[in-house]
Formats: C-alpha cells, structure tokens, sequence
C-alpha cells in the first residue's frame, strides 16, 4: 500500500468542512447552507434531520455537485470524499465518481425516472457509463439488481417503463440504480417522504441490508425523527442552513440539548399518552432572504429565548463527549475570548 | 395498434361524407359555372350554352347531381376536368409527384433547421446565440410566404442567377435520367425552402423551450446523478421527451404544407396540386376543384391519424389498442 493509498484508507469517507452553498435570487446570493460541517464514516449512517427549508437537500446536492446550474452555488468550504478534495472538480471528474462511489436517491420516485426509458435502459445506464460492459452482461446485471431490491419478476419488469410501476417499486429501481455500482457512500434524500407507512418500512430494511452488505457510508435526509432512531448511527440537527446539534443518535432520543431538538421530540404523537393537541413549533423557518446573520436562527420561534441570542451566535462546540451543540444555554456555545460571534 | 388504425379509418367515413356535401355546396355556391369567362356569350348561341349546361347534368336537382358525383367519386371516376378536358385523376397523378416533392423537401428543410436550432437554444437557453436564433425565428414568421417568394426570386434568380424561378423541370432534359432527376431537384429547391421556412419558427421555438423545461425535470437531476455526461443527458434523455410534442405537429404538417403549397407553387409557377387548385377556382373547373378538396381533406385527416400513431410509438405511456 502506497502513501497515499494509507491515507486515503485514515480519511473518513466524507468529510464537510465549513460547506456554504448559494442561492441568487433576484441577483444576490443567500447562504441556504451557512458553514456546515461534519463526516461520515465508512459503514455508518448519518441522519441529517429538520424541517422543510433547513437546507438539508441543498446540502446533499452540494457534496454531489447536482445544485440547479445558473442558480445554486458552493461559495465555500471544502468536501473530502475519501481523501479528495471534490468541491472543485469540474464535470467530467465529478461525472467519474457520480453514480459509481457516491450515488443518490431522491424523495420524488414518481419523478425522478425518464418516463420514456425501460427500467432496464435506466439500470444499464449507470453500469455502462463506469464499466465496460456488453449489453447482455449489463442486462443480465440490471435483473439481478431489481432482484436484490425485492421487486418480483424483474425479469419482465426490466422492460417495463416506469409509469406501470407504484411509487414503491420505483423506489426500489432508484435503489437498484443507486446501488448498481456498489458505491462506497449513498445519499438518500428523504427516500420515504412520498412512500405510504408500510412502504416507508420495506425501504428502510432493504437500505440498512444493503448497507450492511456492502459495507457502504449512508446519508440519510429525513424529517421524520422514526425513521432516525430506526436506521442511523448519528444524527445531525439542521436549522436555517446551519448544524444546532450533532451525536449519535442515543444521546439525541435520550438527551436532546438544543432547545429545537427537544421542541420537535414533543412534536412527534405518541401512542401511549392520549392528548388532544400535538405539539407544534409555532412559526416556520424564517425566508432565505430574510435571514438575521447575527444571533441565532431559531431566537425567534424559541421558547427559551435570551436578550443575547439574536446579538450572539452560538457555536457548534462539543458540550459533552461527542454530543455537539449551538445554543447559548451552553457554555459551550459562547464564542470564545477575542473572537467576535 | 392495427385495430386501432383501422376502427379510426372507418370511423373517417362519417367524417368524409360531410367534406363531401361541404366540397359540393361549396362549389355549388360560387357564381357562375365552367361556362362563365371560358365561352363568349356574345358570339355563341344561347340555345347551344343551354343544350351543353343539360347535358353535362347542370339542370338536374341538386341532390340528384349530388348523388350522382358521390357515388362516381367512390367508384374512383372523379370526372373530367372542364378546363383541360383529361380525366381528373390523370390530371391530379401528373401534378402529384410534384407537389409530394415540394412537400417532403419542405418539410426535410423545417426539420433540418428546427431541430439544429432549437437544440442549440434549448441547451443554452438565454444567451446571445440564443436570442439571435429567436429573433430570426420571429423575422421569418412575420414575413408571409408570397413576399420571401418574391424577394427569393428576385436575388436568388434574376440578380443571382442560381436558382431557376418557375417550372418543375428543364424541359430539354430527358424524362427518367439522372440529370432529370438533378433538374427536379434544383426546380424544387428554392421553393420547398421557401415552404420549409414558414414552419420553423414556430418548430424551433417550441422544441427549445420544451427542452428548457424538461432539463429542470427531476429525471435530468438522476441522470446527472448516475455520472451521465451533459451532452447525452440532453441528446437522449431529454430529446427523446421533447420530441413528443413534435410529433403531434406532424398531422398538422401536413396541412401546412398542402397550405403553403397554394401560395407557393402560385408564385414559383410551380406545377403541383396547390397551382391546380388555384386554376381550378378560377376556371370554375368543378370536377378537378372538389376532387381536389376532398383529397386535402383527406391528407388531414390522414395527417391526424398518422400524428395519433406516432405518439403511441414514441411516448409509451400511451398505448393505443
């Protein structure tokens, strides 16, 4: 083993340091990722979780390079993916490693498919555009990927097209097609948000399989806090484009710290007790263009709101062994000596 | 799919019986009839004018003479044209060749430039190029055929000398050879680009921003996704979805085309069936002009059948059985 190759081996999988993605709107950029960072590991699965507007999806577009051209931006940071730096490689490089080492799954399976392509054509898509492969053999692959994703007949099915499949078989084909090239990491962008519940369940099982079977990094953006305590190891907390807590995923059911964390635990129904009123987080995620720079983001809607927290922001610092927090209940949070927030 | 095609080919029956009371009516409703302007009432007999309109069956009730063309135009008998006095059908299968010419360069030509202009402008949409192709589609749209005819034949043959400004062949060629052939071509030149233009604007700018909104379709974003490159992500995947509303237009294509013919052959002396047509009206030639109207007719209904076809074959979520 080379040098490089050794380090490469030490690198996490991914790695965002200080990621912050633009948006223009009307002619001026708006961070709708403000300084994000954090890892994956190889074999882990990190859940990315908040609520609609966050910029958990810009944020998975922006490792894979797939933010709307003309529009969408990475102004800053850097992104390691096994050692690289891939934030400033141009098309043909990212279109290497696009699809054969990271590969993604959308929240839409109704859409995402071309809906005048056989599901064979799109599975032997991926296939042909890493490996050198004869049509038979990237068919004969393309089966057995529809198989492994637990669609029956797949045989017939690989020359169906994708309007004569339900939302869950077509899931399952992006999965196939995600997976067709055993990537090393996997961004699944909500994967169940458009599924019905027991869909939703059959999804996850078959991601947790194939990511065990394949050994392979997940990322997992999800807003439903079931499904993160089902599947992840790790768990970051997004709000506004910015992280407010990251741990793994017991600390975060057993000990939430942010107070957005803890608001939106309440939030989810619970069977055991008989309310009348499920909890909300009143207001919604202030516009990317009305965003307050200085304090944090969530002040406004937080019940636990200081005078200081729309004059300082808090910083993502470690509060306790591995469990990381931005809010200035802590500590932890306030900027440090010299160093103005 | 040949079920289909053949229950939509009788359930044309209906519809061509109407185009023929229509065809008839209206030719019935011009004033005058072949008589008027091809024979001097000054210097005939009246008696004599009077004897040849009983004859030919210009008297008889009107449905009768109705009845009577119907059911010869269905036995293929189509009459004999007043005017040049063959049988209609000869008439029409000399000028047919012509026209079938005219129309499939014309459309050759519409195709040939919408397509390499709308795809270039579809995929770099909102730039410089962009905005010269759409304003030049506009400069061609707005400018009627039978004016680009004149100003063609203005620079390209009498200034130029390139082109030739009439005709369908050179007549000191002989039938059957290849320069024959070269010589049909070179008539019909100028004018199938002439034809060819009138639909390309409106080709070329539907194709560019059918392509603009299919590459924001989720399915270019896994494409992307899947490490497909730039250029087949538009050259297949999206192409292949844009090209579905094209097809539609074929039908109406055609129609087009017949349309276009009447001017242009009319100004180039094109002899095709859209200069036919024209003379026919004139001369009051009834055969010759409901024949003609039925058979338009016909290629446009035909033309939607065909479009309706094509689009089973080309977007499979419709199936058509």
């Amino acid at each position: 083993m080379s040098k490089s190759e050794q380090s490469k081996a030490k690198a996490p999988l991914l790695e965002v340091k200080g990621l912050e993605t633009s948006f223009s709107i009307e002619g001026k950029d708006y961070n709708a990722v403000d300084g994000v960072s954090f890892t994956v590991d190889r074999g882990k699965v990190v859940g990315i979780v908040g609520e609609s507007g966050c910029g958990k999806s810009v944020m998975s577009l922006s490792v894979m390079q797939l933010l709307p051209k003309g529009i969408g931006k990475i102004r800053n940071g850097e992104v390691l993916f096994d050692g690289e730096e891939i934030q400033s490689f141009n098309e043909k490089q990212m279109n290497q490693i696009r699809g054969k080492d990271m590969a993604m799954i959308f929240q839409e399976p109704m859409t995402s498919l071309n809906p005048v392509f056989t599901i064979g054509y799109q599975i032997e898509e991926v296939l042909h555009n890493h490996f050198k492969l004869s049509k038979k053999e990237a068919r004969n692959k393309s089966v057995q990927l529809l198989s492994a994703v637990g669609i029956p007949r797949a045989a017939k099915i690989v020359d169906e097209y994708p309007h004569q499949l339900s939302g869950g078989m077509r899931q399952r084909v992006m999965i196939a097609m995600a997976i067709a090239c055993q990537p090393k990491l996997l961004i699944a962008d909500e994967p169940t948000t458009a599924l019905d519940v027991t869909v939703q369940a059959q999804i996850l099982e078959l991601l947790k399989d194939i990511q065990t079977k394949n050994d392979m990094g997940i990322v997992l953006i999800t807003h439903d806090l079931g499904v993160v305590a089902e599947s992840c190891d790790e768990v970051i907390v997004m709000y506004a484009g910015k992280i407010v807590e990251k741990t793994d995923v017991e600390s975060l059911f057993t000990k939430p710290k942010h107070p957005y964390t803890k608001l939106m635990m309440g939030s989810i129904p619970r069977l055991e007790e008989d309310t009348e009123k499920l909890e909300t987080i009143k207001g919604i995620v202030p516009s990317l263009t009305k965003m307050p720079q200085v304090g944090c983001r969530f002040a406004n809607r937080c019940p636990k709101a200081m005078p200081e927290c729309t004059e300082i922001t808090p910083q993502l610092e470690e509060n306790e062994q591995g469990h990381e927090v931005a809010c200035l209940l802590y500590e932890t949070s306030h900027p440090k000596e010299g160093v103005l927030g | 799919m040949l079920k289909y095609a053949l229950r939509r080919i009788l359930g044309m029956i209906p519809m061509l019986l109407l185009i023929s009371i229509v065809a008839f009516f209206l030719a019935l409703a011009m004033p005058g009839d072949s008589f008027s302007g091809e024979i001097d009432p000054n210097n005939t007999d009246p008696e004599y004018i009077e004897e040849m309109r009983e004859k030919l069956g210009y008297n008889d009730p009107i449905h009768e003479q109705y009845f009577r063309w119907v059911s010869n135009f269905v036995q293929g008998d189509f009459g004999k044209s007043t005017k040049y006095q063959i049988p209609v059908k000869d008439l029409i299968l000399q000028r047919l060749p012509n026209t079938v010419m005219l129309g499939v360069m014309a459309m050759f030509f519409t195709y040939i430039f919408a397509f390499s202009m709308g795809i270039y402008a579809g995929r770099h949409p909102h730039t410089k190029m962009d905005h010269f192709i759409g304003g030049f589609n506009y400069f061609l749209l707005a400018i009627p055929s039978y004016i680009a005819g004149v100003f063609a034949i203005y620079f390209f043959s009498f200034q130029l000398g390139w082109v030739p400004f009439s005709g369908s062949v050179d007549i000191a060629v002989e039938s059957g050879t290849l320069d024959y052939w070269l010589s049909r071509f070179y008539h019909a030149l100028m004018p199938s680009l002439i034809l060819g233009a009138l639909g390309t604007a409106t080709y070329t700018q539907f194709l560019r921003n059918d392509i603009i909104d299919n590459s924001q379709k989720d399915y270019v974003r896994t494409a992307r996704a899947k490490g497909t490159a730039d250029s087949k992500i538009y050259n297949s995947h999206i192409l292949r979805n844009s090209i579905i509303p094209i097809v539609t237009f074929l039908g109406f294509d055609i129609v087009q085309i017949v349309n276009g013919a009447l001017i242009t052959e009319a100004i180039f002396t094109y002899p095709g069936l859209g200069q036919l047509f024209l003379t026919s009206v004139n001369a009051q030639d009834y055969p010759t002009l409901m024949t003609l109207f039925v058979m338009f007719s016909f290629l446009v209904l035909l033309g939607n059948l065909i479009a309706d076809l094509l689009y089973g074959i080309v977007d499979p979520r419709i199936r058509v059985d």
